[in-house]
């Protein structure tokens, strides 16, 4: 993990090394400086030596200053280096992430990749800062502390010996008890948010059926378990505070009640033995050791709570896609057959049957082919097989007399425009949007295809016709609205084979049957596959595939299949009957 | 030295998310502070004694630093000069005195122990009752404040907002209390020593604090750059993540690159320049510190050599070296509190910025409910007449109390729905329903066809009241919709909408989902009728397999075909099927219908659907167009008619 980790450092490499060295620099200065503050006293104020006075104050702000410097630079080093960091952690992921195939995205909820590259990434930045700050602080102090302390008086510094393990003991205690606590809580709070995004998805379900008490019910429920897990763990946590104080009080008593015995037998003469200034510098060194041990279990306790979000980060970094670009990386696409030799393929190695089963079949370029067949019988997962959404598990697949798997992708994806089934907008112009499929397309050409997919004339009833702005995930426009923009972006690609998968659910029979009017008159050289639930739209094609549970059960045209297969036959009848009565 | 004893600060517990297109503003409303206050009242008892606690602890750590003094001038100077003069020490006085403190200090601990329990306790309450305060508000707002929040948003309520306020409660404000009476007593202690010197801190302390505010308003600055790139960064990715299939079937991945690295680089540079002055806060205020400290010894020292009267607070005497020395200290306690108070201006702001978010969500106004009508149980009379029961009888009757002369007249529920020359926008200004009338008879079929976005949904958002109209009437079995109370109008109205919203829990929790009290057997029923009972037997745990993430394992169709026995069990008179059955193919669909066909009998249903052949057996056909009924009848008048409906009928047919 940590390897994946370190590969991201990059250019923060110069200020993530100096940080640590600035700061053991500062905390070194810092744990001299009481001992310049207890020079000052014993030998300036304590003899009335004015001289002496100024001359450790000028040496106590030359210390300070020099603090400052480091510290303030090693602040300064730590932010650069930390931001740098998560920047290259979240350019490493995202870029990774675009590599993925599909089967790569399938792992991961989208929802679960937004918060990796977020909150995840904003953590181990947290704990990357802390890493290069203050873990070299905190140790750095206790031991400087303590040495300081020891030439200090090497008696009293006894006590630390035993405030240092007490409190370490305690803290790790604590730490043991709360941080499974914490765990839970963040589970409960996993289902907090589980009850309120159903909630907010689904409120109209939940305020037709009237279940909003039950609702709040449920919530209430998970609420009440975080409160009671959280004020348990802060309760338990509530110990660290006083258990510090304790140690320290303790010292205080210990080293006054010693040290007075000390300073009386030493007359309080600088060089005799303890004084009354190296009683103060004592105070702060107790401090200052105490102090450090208490950030250290912070630090753990950070590191420790971090590690949950490396772990997932490094999961998305680590992730490698399946599919590349073929090693003779063919760049130019023949013509637009399509030909299925032997194809099976399952989703996941493990799983039982075939999503597709030893499927042959072969498409001439230019013929227009439908697919229907039930829910579930692999309609989708057969027409990504052509655009190498994924790869076969068996068998091959080739267009243009080539195996997919020899292409360049890019070569091959813009030559097999597919339009998904779950289809997504983006925001901006419908430019925009439509000019995914060719950013260098003029005007004139992105409204051609728009008139093709019959949208130019919903997009010209817009006020700002072709520059009305797209909300995030198209939300402005009807379902009906979207699947045509989507098919317009797909045309524009001038594919050699265009996929529809069931992209005019929500289009009128009738715009559905001028689209495909259009796809025969404007661009008949180009193979059409088009999936659909409503036979009307595939009765036409020049071939129909007939799928159910993964294997090609019938293909051939209209007449012939109405003819011979019973299930088209059913399909056919069920949706036209009424229409064919009555004409 | 108890410089810096509560710079222990708890690791943060939840980092979070920050808050999405936060605006962090250093200004703090007061009303937002009342309201805050206004949480923690009913804790008023733990808060008093948590003030106290307080007290006690600042109190301990104070009087460590004043001992100081005591040690020194009381005890160790005179035990020093009586060994000089031969005379044994008598340590006795000190053993009192240090048993004193130990007393002192041991009540300092413990109370620092109560005050933090107490207050894990109190945050954690008001926490959670602002949550159950957000969420039973929220049920209670009209959907159309669903329609114009995104649901991040909403979200963010409870994830983010929630967070920066929890890190307040837990952390700043006790941080922030102690802060300042240790600043308070450490201020009077060092009067009680030396009104001279504690002139040179005041003078001093206010350009640490110019210079803390300085520097503060620097960070605050770049921290709401910050939270400005980071929003649309989270803002990109997410909207990249989700279209991650349509970039890779474009090839989009290299633009999608090129635009995330722009905004990357923006938040790096932000986060940097935020947290570089957050940095460099506490290193100039520990230099300060010791500035301060240098000064104050100059000054003590050429004081006490020059023999210059000292006012103190209680006496003009002479400043001894254990005052000076004890000052001295008293000036690092002072420094540091005010060193953290700082540090927690920024968790401060953000805690705010929360606040102020989660009370506009909890000032929406609730959907009102001015009903009065309400849905009972019923029998009938000896005489044939309705008469109100406890029992479930399976009749039910509308109750509706007469303000006028206080009787109440019983109306049997039926499902007989009209809509009387309705207009409807969902903002006044844009009407996108016109003077739409329906009669639908109790038990007739009623379809919606037309267009997308011809108004058809809406129709029926009308009759459930997710919106009001605008102008016309609805009525319920001849009740005004508006009379009735919403919970009963809705509970007499089943719903199957397209995109299905199932809910964590076994598939028997959503089947009964709509009517608790329904039994294991009715639900199996409702599922077979809905030719669902078949593949939920094949799932893992048959109908107690636990459905996760809104069913996310079941295809599009199943989740439909669950959704439509749902609204089976729930078993209203009246049922609207929103495209309840696009995604269940059509050979599915025949097989479904029959169920479906049950399902309806002796229903009023409105239907609406894409497919024509869902429709066709309904008793009235409406033929939308841009949100008016342009055509009605049954099928076969409309065919006959050769409309719009013939043309969408045979659409396909008449281009060939």
């Amino acid at each position: 993990m940590i390897k994946t980790l370190i590969k991201c450092v990059r250019d923060a490499k110069l200020t993530a090394i100096l940080t640590p060295i600035f700061v053991l620099a500062e905390s070194l200065i810092e744990v001299s400086i009481p001992t310049v503050m207890a020079d000052l006293i014993d030998n300036g104020i304590t003899v009335g030596n004015m001289d002496n006075v100024l001359k450790y104050g000028v040496i106590l702000i030359i210390q300070t200053l020099g603090a400052l410097f480091f510290g303030a630079t090693a602040g300064y080093t730590a932010s650069r280096a930390s931001s740098r960091f998560a920047r290259n952690l979240r350019q490493d992921m995202y870029y990774n992430i675009q590599q993925y195939s599909f089967s790569n995205i399938d792992k991961f909820s989208p929802a679960s990749l937004v918060t990796r590259l977020t909150t995840d990434v904003q953590r181990v930045q947290m704990a990357f800062q802390m890493i290069t700050r203050i873990s070299f602080r905190a140790p750095a102090m206790l031991i400087f502390a303590f040495i300081f302390a020891f030439r200090t008086d090497h008696k009293l510094s006894t006590v630390f010996l035993c405030a240092i393990p007490f409190l370490a003991i305690v803290l790790a205690i604590i730490m043991k008890l709360a941080f499974p606590m914490f765990e839970k809580t963040f589970t409960a709070y996993d289902d907090l948010n589980e009850v309120v995004e159903e909630n907010v998805h689904g409120i109209r379900v939940v305020k037709s059926f009237v279940q909003e008490k039950h609702e709040i019910n449920k919530f209430t429920g998970v609420s009440d378990r975080i409160y009671k897990l959280f004020s348990k763990a802060e309760k338990i946590v509530a110990f660290n505070s006083p258990a510090m104080q304790i140690s320290v009080y303790f010292c205080v008593i210990v080293i006054s009640w010693f040290g007075a015995h000390l300073i009386v037998e030493s007359g309080n003469v600088d060089g005799m033995g303890l004084t009354t200034g190296g009683l103060m510098s004592l105070f702060t060194y107790t401090m200052q050791i105490l102090m450090s041990l208490m950030m250290l279990s912070m630090i753990f306790v950070m590191m420790t709570m971090s590690k949950a979000s490396a772990d997932r980060v490094v999961e998305v970094l680590n992730e490698k896609s399946d599919i590349n670009d073929g090693e003779r990386n063919l760049t130019e696409v023949k013509d637009g057959s399509v030909e299925f030799k032997n194809v099976s393929f399952k989703y996941f190695k493990s799983a039982e049957s075939n999503a597709l089963d030893h499927i042959d079949l072969k498409i001439n370029s230019g013929e227009t082919i439908g697919v229907i067949g039930g829910t579930g019988s692999s309609k989708s997962t057969l027409v990504s097989m052509i655009p190498r959404l994924y790869d076969v598990s068996e068998g091959a697949v080739l267009v243009g007399g080539e195996d997919v798997r020899d292409y360049n992708i890019e070569a091959l994806r813009n030559n097999v425009a597919m339009v998904l089934q779950k289809n997504v907008l983006f925001s901006g112009s419908i430019y925009d949007n439509i000019r995914w499929g060719d950013e260098h397309a003029t005007d004139e050409e992105v409204r051609h295809v728009c008139k093709l997919a019959c949208a130019d004339d919903f997009i010209q009833t817009f006020p700002d016709k072709y520059d009305t702005h797209i909300e995030q995930g198209g939300t402005n426009v009807s379902g009906g609205q979207k699947q045509r923009l989507c098919i317009a972006r797909a045309l524009l690609k001038k594919p050699k084979i265009l996929i529809l998968d069931d992209s005019t659910s929500a289009v009128d029979t009738k715009t559905d049957a001028m689209i495909r009017k259009a796809f025969r008159e404007e661009i008949p050289n180009t193979t059409k596959i088009i999936i659909a639930q409503r036979v009307s739209s595939v009765c036409d094609a020049d071939k129909i595939i007939i799928l159910d549970n993964g294997k090609i059960v019938d293909f051939g045209n209209h007449d012939e299949l109405y003819a011979n297969s019973d299930i088209y036959r059913e399909i056919y009848d069920s949706q036209t009957k009424g229409a064919e009565e009555d004409e | 030295m108890s410089d810096n004893i509560r710079e222990s600060k708890q690791p943060s517990k939840m980092p979070g998310k920050p808050p999405r297109g936060a605006r962090v503003s250093m200004k703090f409303d007061r009303k937002t502070i009342k309201r805050m206050l206004s949480y923690m009242k009913p804790f008023t008892p733990q808060l008093i004694l948590v003030l106290i606690c307080i007290l006690v602890t600042s109190g301990a750590s104070v009087a460590s630093s004043v001992f100081l003094k005591t040690l020194i001038d009381d005890f160790i100077m005179p035990l020093v000069e009586n060994s000089k003069n031969g005379i044994t020490p008598d340590y006795s006085g000190l053993f009192g005195a240090l048993a004193g403190m130990a007393a002192l200090f041991l009540a300092g601990a413990v109370s620092s122990l109560f005050y933090s329990r107490i207050m894990a306790t109190v945050s954690q309450g008001v926490l959670k009752r602002i949550r159950d305060e957000m969420f039973s508000h929220m049920q209670s707002l009209p959907i159309n404040y669903f329609d114009t929040h995104t649901h991040g948003d909403i979200m963010s309520f409870y994830t983010n907002d929630a967070d920066a306020m929890q890190q307040m409660l837990s952390q700043s404000i006790p941080q922030v209390l102690s802060s300042g009476i240790t600043i308070v007593a450490v201020f009077c202690s060092m009067l009680s020593l030396s009104v001279w010197l504690t002139l040179t801190v005041v003078v001093f302390l206010i350009g640490i604090l110019a210079i803390t505010a300085k520097i503060a308003g620097k960070s605050g600055k770049y921290f709401m750059a910050q939270q400005h790139s980071t929003a649309d960064l989270n803002g990109y990715i997410e909207e990249m993540i989700n279209g991650q299939r349509v970039v890779k079937i474009f090839c989009h991945e290299e633009k999608a690159k090129e635009a995330f690295d722009g905004k990357n680089s923006d938040l790096c540079e932000n986060i940097c320049k935020a947290n570089a002055y957050a940095n460099i806060l506490m290193p100039i205020n520990n230099c300060l510190g010791y500035f301060l400290y240098v000064v104050l010894a100059i000054i003590g020292g050429t004081l006490a050599i020059n023999d210059v009267p000292n006012v103190a607070c209680f006496a003009v005497n002479v400043l001894t070296l254990g005052s000076i020395a004890s000052f001295l200290q008293l000036s690092r306690s002072f420094i540091g509190p005010i060193g953290q108070v700082s540090q927690q201006l920024n968790a401060v702001a953000m805690a705010m910025a929360g606040a102020e978010r989660i009370f506009t969500l909890l000032d929406e106004q609730p959907e009102t409910d001015d009903g009065y009508v309400t849905l009972v149980n019923a029998k009938r009379g000896e005489d044939g007449e309705l008469v109100e029961t406890e029992e479930r009888t399976g009749l039910w009757a509308w109750k509706h109390p007469h303000t006028a002369d206080g009787s109440v007249t019983y109306t049997e529920l039926k499902g007989n729905v009209v809509l009387d020359d309705v207009d409807f926008g969902y903002v006044p200004e844009k009407i996108v329903l016109h003077n739409i009338d329906i009669y639908a008879e109790p038990g007739q079929k009623v379809a919606f066809v037309g267009a997308t976005g011809a108004g058809k949904t809406t129709i029926t958002n009308l009759i459930n009241r997710f919106y009001d109209i605008a102008d016309g009437k609805i009525r319920y079995d001849g009740i005004n919709i508006n009379k009735i109370k919403k919970d009963d109008l809705r509970r007499s109205l089943g719903v199957v909408l397209q995109d299905v919203n199932l809910f964590t829990g076994t598939v028997m929790d959503n089947l009964r989902y709509g009517k608790p009290s329904a039994t294991d057997e009715e639900c199996i029923a409702a599922a077979k009728l809905a030719n669902a009972d078949g593949f939920i037997r094949m799932l893992p745990d048959g109908y107690n397999t636990v459905l996760t993430g809104g069913g996310s394992g079941l295809s599009q169709g199943q989740r439909q075909l669950i959704s439509i026995a749902r609204a089976a069990v729930a078993d209203p008179p009246v049922m609207i099927l929103d495209e309840a059955t696009s995604s269940i193919d059509t050979r599915t669909e025949a097989i479904v219908q029959a169920g479906m066909d049950a399902l309806m009998k002796g229903r009023t249903v409105f239907v609406i659907a894409h497919r024509l052949s869902t429709v066709k057996n309904s008793d009235v056909i409406m033929v939308l167009e841009q949100g008016r009924i342009i055509e009605r009848g049954s099928h076969e008048k409309l065919i006959s008619e050769k409309g719009q409906y013939y043309r969408l009928y045979t659409g396909a047919f008449e281009l060939e």
